[in-house]
């Protein structure tokens, strides 16, 4: 049963092969011996099995219209960043290992709305600060390809329970790169849409203006199926964009004959050999469907990284302000006086790269260094908008790899912070501009997967996955399961 | 200021004053504002803070805050950014405050402050800018622990800062009164000082005469009433002054006034300048407003105090002190109008109002609004009393029958009473004869000299008739009569 797509297990609880309480109780079996890869932080059996019997009863019962829920009985797990009413929410953080959130986000009421089962709530690294998900206070994540390896971050969690076929989908957030590069380590689909397509509200902030949820899912059709539920205006979320949400499924077979991809220059430095000839075979099938491929240059992208990393930690410095020990999450033993609580509370709390980040954005924040750093970091981010402006006047969509190379080992850069924020130098532009990316799976090496990435215009989802698709008609590379899999 | 010239120093005072917007929610979120309700029952989950909780702007506060600025002629910011003001503190939730910085609501602008001594003074202000309240911490209640109440926190402000310009505790009284008179009249706010709607901060600093800088000042903090505000200054100023000849420095502080002891003392130094780290509020989209809403807004304003009393003066011929007085609320301005027009005789109205209906309302500790009759009621009794039909003393009983409820109506209670006004000589000169007759020894004395004895036959005339006569009459008919020669 976990072999199949979500459209396959749609159809087949609707013909009635299996219930949605099978296929729910199918997928917890799973999770306990998938345990080994610590994908989850809180798993929510009886949750699910009860949300299961709800999706039953409305389908069995002859008098009730048939389910029309476009997730009806598919079971998905939400990165632990997604507020779940009743159900602890830690964001990775020892922070919040004690929070029970009274509210769930817009996209997990959506979810549940659509029909979903909630399987658990995944593993991530802190706060969502992180490449590699070994920033956890839980533990870092295994990657099922190889366990030795990372599985990406900070949506480790999520990428590792879709390729382990622990869960159909999953929810993700992406930051910076948070969705896209673990899809690509873990040889899975995944997209950061626009920003404002997804509403934020009860998604746990980390860098306000950069943050947007999305899904992780085996292909690009169950990630539009996905999608579809995730979108969509929530007047809770004031950057939230008041569009409609188009038929991503209804535009997957769309030809992209005669569509413009484009190709960067400054997006293939310092990618690793195998990446690079992955890509180069992705344009040739891209080519052999009518795609139109043109080169186009990108000459901000190099500032990407450090204006991003001024403007998620200056973020970063207020929305993690209103963890001190007070009201909710983490508080030390016996404070000696008020400093004393916030000081040990946020030290004995926080891990070292969320203590790295906030004292790195205080700073940039602070009064003489405000104009050097932060003002000079959105300066760069409106050039890199002004840039993908104007690349998508002359092309639809750009190709790209997704990381330099795949998966690395646990513990390989842990020592060093700059070759770990290197690993999003190709995703981290599009957060800053706003525009929705997505990360496929392309020709694996060695046993690992690689990904490539699709940059698209403002509010295109639908080509982006379209064009996502139709590469997935055309190539298996989707299909591959891991080794951990074997049966 | 003469005191001070004398000893040649010169105070320099400039005001912040936070009014709280009278609005139902609070600015960033769906909870009630009600002052008095049981500690943290009117704060949500954004008030508080919670992880994953977004701001949405109250719409309700941008029409009072445009009305402030126009009141004050102030450039009003079309578009405007909200901010967040980083720093620690139990009562504020999110570690930051949301509030505006470099691109405020209102900018400039200028009151006209009449001072006591009869002299307008121009005082500018520096501008005026939205932003939420905090909570309160109460120390008294919880031994050895402080208790943090909520409902206030998100409460919307609108913060006024004046520019250093006034002189004097006097001068800066008056001009917080003018602002208290201008935000309760635009229905900004409802002002209740006791309530905390209106609270001054006062910047205060002191200088030799004839010295070009300005002295070093201190933040007399939360003060929330006009003797209060005067107090606080006298003291701060003698203070200051004292320090100074006695060879020592001022540190810049944040000071507290104890009413109880009639003292400033230091809160928290500033010395080591809190760096508030201020960044544009990444949640909230910059709020823009079109020429069309200042119109409306325009369109929908009162008449404001200072123009209401020029006209008062010019149109109705009221003295100073009366335009004054009855323009100082909106509330008793509409009253007074009211009447007036009812009467035909806005002076008559003025006397009135004054008199009688402030000094009933004053006995029975009650406001214009809660007044037990009406300002057409008074009206039409005073459009009686006018026109003679009854007499002035016969109007106090009737506005103290109206008070108590007994009459409705000011012309069937005169009706039904018989309090028609006599002025008809036929039926007033048998009574006159009469009491002449029966008092001749009186009337012996009148005629030989003893003139003050006219006022015992009026008194004796008017008795008879109940007070019904017309006194004027009556003292003419009177009069006549006594000098005619004996029979």
């Amino acid at each position: 049963m976990h072999k199949l797509s979500i459209a396959e297990q749609r159809q087949c609880l609707q013909r009635g092969d299996f219930s949605a309480l099978e296929l729910t109780q199918h997928y917890l079996a799973r999770l306990e011996t998938g345990g080994a890869l610590n994908a989850f932080i809180t798993t929510t059996p009886e949750l699910a099995i009860s949300q299961a019997k709800r999706v039953d009863a409305a389908r069995i019962n002859p008098g009730r219209a048939p389910d029309t829920t476009p997730l009806g009985g598919i079971p998905i797990a939400h990165k632990d960043i997604f507020c779940t009413e009743g159900i602890r929410t830690s964001a990775g953080s020892r922070m919040l290992d004690n929070f029970i959130a009274p509210y769930n986000a817009t996209v997990v009421d959506k979810l549940n709305d659509a029909g979903a089962i909630t399987l658990g709530k995944t593993n991530m690294d802190e706060f969502a600060m992180g490449s590699s998900n070994e920033n956890s206070y839980y533990g870092a994540v295994k990657n099922p390809w190889d366990p030795a390896r990372v599985p990406g971050g900070s949506s480790g969690g999520s990428a590792a329970a879709v390729a382990a076929r622990l869960c159909a989908a999953s929810t993700g957030t992406d930051t910076g790169g948070s969705i896209r590069q673990p899809a690509a380590f873990c040889g899975i689909t995944g997209i950061k849409p626009t920003y404002g397509r997804v509403s934020r509200w009860g998604m746990i902030a980390y860098a306000s203006s950069l943050d947007q949820g999305g899904p992780l899912a085996r292909s690009a059709e169950d990630a539009a199926l996905m999608l579809s539920v995730m979108a969509g205006y929530d007047p809770r979320d004031s950057t939230s964009i008041d569009t409609a949400v188009p038929d991503y499924r209804g535009a997957l077979n769309n030809s992209i004959k005669g569509l413009k991809i484009g190709l960067c220059s400054q997006y293939m430095e310092n990618i690793d050999i195998a990446t690079e000839r992955s890509l180069f075979e992705a344009v040739k099938v891209f080519e052999s469907l009518g795609a139109i491929i043109s080169d186009v240059e990108l000459s901000n992208t190099r500032h990407a990284i450090p204006a991003y990393y001024v403007i998620a930690p200056a973020e970063c410095s207020a929305n993690l302000s209103r963890y001190d020990g007070v009201r909710f999450g983490y508080r030390c033993e016996a404070p000696a006086d008020l400093k004393d609580l916030y000081k040990r509370s946020r030290t004995e709390a926080f891990g070292k790269e969320v203590k790295q980040r906030i004292l790195v954005g205080s700073f940039a924040l602070s009064a003489g260094y405000y104009d050097a750093y932060y003002r000079k970091a959105q300066q760069v981010r409106r050039l890199i908008k002004q840039g993908f402006i104007a690349a998508f006047q002359q092309v639809d969509v750009l190709l790209t790899p997704t990381t330099p190379g795949p998966a690395f080992k646990l513990g390989e850069k842990t020592n060093d912070p700059i070759a770990m924020y290197l690993q999003d130098v190709y995703t981290i532009a599009s957060n800053l501009a706003g525009i929705p990316a997505l990360s496929f799976p392309s020709n694996p090496h060695g046993g690992l997967p690689t990904g490539l990435q699709l940059m698209g215009n403002y509010l295109d989802e639908a080509t982006l996955l379209n064009v996502a698709h139709q590469f997935q008609q055309q190539t298996s590379w989707h299909k591959l399961s891991p080794a951990w899999e074997a049966p | 200021m003469t005191e001070q010239a004398e000893s040649g120093w010169e105070t320099v005072i400039g005001l912040e004053i936070h009014v709280q917007l009278n609005t139902r929610s609070k600015i960033f979120s769906g909870a009630s504002t009600q002052f008095g309700a049981e500690p943290n029952s009117q704060a949500c989950a954004i008030d508080l803070g919670m992880p994953g909780v977004l701001p949405v702007v109250n719409a309700a506060v941008f029409p009072k805050a445009v009305a402030f600025g126009l009141g004050v002629g102030a450039e009003i910011g079309m578009t405007s950014v909200f901010d967040r003001k980083n720093y620690f503190y139990p009562d504020l939730p999110k570690g930051y405050q949301i509030t505006q910085m470099d691109y405020p609501i209102v900018r400039g602008g200028k009151v006209d402050v009449l001072l006591p001594s009869g002299i307008t003074k121009t005082v500018r202000l520096t501008r005026a800018h939205l932003e939420e309240d905090a909570g309160k911490s109460l120390h008294e209640e919880f031994q050895g622990a402080t208790g943090i109440d909520l409902n206030r926190a998100g409460t919307p402000l609108l913060e006024i800062v004046s520019e250093p310009e006034m002189s004097s505790a006097v001068e800066a009284v008056a001009y917080a009164r003018t602002i208290h008179q201008l935000v309760t009249y635009l229905d900004v706010s409802d002002g209740d000082m006791s309530q905390g709607s209106f609270r001054c901060d006062a910047n205060v600093s002191v200088r030799r005469i004839g010295t070009p800088d300005l002295g070093t000042r201190t933040e007399t903090k939360n003060v929330n009433s006009f003797r209060f505000l005067e107090r606080a200054i006298d003291f701060e100023v003698a203070r200051q002054i004292q320090i100074l000849e006695g060879g020592g420095r001022i540190i810049q502080e944040t000071r507290l006034y104890d009413p109880d002891k009639d003292e400033t003392r230091p809160m928290r130094s500033k010395e080591t300048a809190t760096d508030y780290r201020y960044f544009p509020e990444p949640d909230l989209l910059p709020v823009v407003i079109n020429e069309k809403f200042v119109a409306d807004v325009r369109a929908t304003m009162p008449e404001l105090p200072a123009a209401r009393r020029q006209r008062f003066e010019s149109q109705f011929k009221l003295s100073n002190d009366d335009a004054t007085f009855l323009s100082s609320s909106l509330p008793l301005a509409k009253y007074f109008e009211q009447a007036g027009q009812t009467a035909e005789d806005f002076r008559l109205a003025a006397n009135w109002v004054r008199v009688e209906l402030l000094g009933m309302l004053n006995k029975q500790g009650l406001d214009i609004g809660e007044s037990l009759i009406s300002a057409t009621q008074l009206g039409e009794l005073l459009r009686r009393i006018k026109d003679g039909t009854i007499s002035g003393k016969i109007g106090k009983s009737i506005f103290d029958a109206l008070w108590a409820g007994d009459a409705t109506s000011v012309d069937e209670y005169i009706e039904s009473h018989g309090l028609r006004q006599v002025s008809d000589s036929d039926t007033l000169t048998p009574i006159i004869e009469k009491i002449i007759n029966d008092n001749t020894q009186q009337a012996e004395q009148y005629r030989s000299g003893k003139t003050k004895l006219l006022g015992f036959f009026v008194g004796q005339v008017m008795k008879e008739t109940g007070g019904k006569a017309n006194p004027q009459q009556v003292n003419d008919l009177v009069k006549t009569a006594l000098d005619q020669a004996p029979p």
